[in-house]
């Protein structure tokens, strides 16, 4: 097994983990976001075993750069205690809720190896930014920028609904 | 490739679960929010998956399209986190059910 592949599983292994972590801390908010920091590092490295370059860099920095920072910010200017959090009354949903999911991943899984296309041979400069700079501005600039427009007013709408109160 | 591509849909789809069964079963709206964005992330995983598969880069166009759209889901939600804590002093989901019947 190859240095890159090796990578690959760890990087998975921990994913995973981090992700379970985030999900199953009953207890203390913060460190769920920090499990869920990790995961996102993890998973640019697997972008980087990928050959997406670009992808994994943007990453790093609108994932655990600036959403993960807005979640503890928010986490921390609320002060939640870890006690606001009584366990639901009810656990017959959650265990219902795990073996339901467990169950269609498990299907999806079996399903998986015969439904997957061959791999192509890719060219040296694949991910690069010159590459994925080109599709972008050349093949997709109308999604651009109405993505940018999409910023703008999830910008105008979180600025009006933190700052009135409601009602 | 230096891994199969089963082994990454199959991450992938391990990746979405988890955060599925964390946004229907958590309680704390934060913690809901941070599951969607595993979900997204599980979802941008296949798509540099496919990307590198079929050795074209719209793929990576399109994860571009989608942490677009989780950064402006993030801004918003987190607003109205903040607006609906100053209003009942809470984020538990069921301290917030105006809406259902």
């Amino acid at each position: 097994m190859s240095f890159a592949a090796g990578l690959f599983y760890v990087m998975a292994a921990l994913a995973v983990v981090t992700a379970l972590g985030m999900v199953l801390n009953l207890r203390n908010t913060v460190a769920g976001a920090m499990c869920l920091v990790v995961t996102m590092i993890s998973l640019a490295v697997i972008y980087v075993v990928l050959d997406a370059h670009f992808v994994a860099v943007l990453q790093i920095m609108v994932y655990a750069g600036a959403i993960l920072v807005l979640f503890l910010f928010v986490v921390m200017l609320l002060n939640l205690r870890s006690d606001a959090f009584t366990p639901s009354r009810a656990t017959a949903p959650k265990v219902v809720g795990a073996a339901v999911g467990v169950a269609v991943l498990a299907a999806f899984l079996a399903k998986l190896p015969d439904a997957l296309p061959k791999v192509a041979e890719i060219p040296a400069d694949f991910g690069s930014y010159r590459q994925v700079g080109l599709a972008l501005y050349r093949d997709y600039v109308v999604p651009f920028e109405v993505a940018s427009f999409l910023l703008l007013a999830a910008v105008v709408g979180a600025v009006v609904l933190a700052k009135r109160r409601l009602s | 490739m230096v891994v199969p591509l089963e082994h990454v849909i199959g991450l992938s789809a391990i990746l979405f679960t988890i955060g599925t069964v964390g946004a229907l079963t958590r309680r704390n709206l934060v913690v809901i929010l941070m599951s969607i964005e595993l979900m997204l992330n599980a979802v941008n995983l296949s798509l540099v998956g496919f990307s590198r598969a079929f050795g074209e880069v719209d793929g990576h166009v399109f994860v571009l399209m989608v942490i677009t759209v989780a950064a402006a889901e993030v801004a918003v939600g987190l607003g109205i986190v903040i607006s609906l804590f100053r209003n009942r002093d809470s984020v538990n989901v069921e301290d917030v059910s105006l809406l259902k019947w």
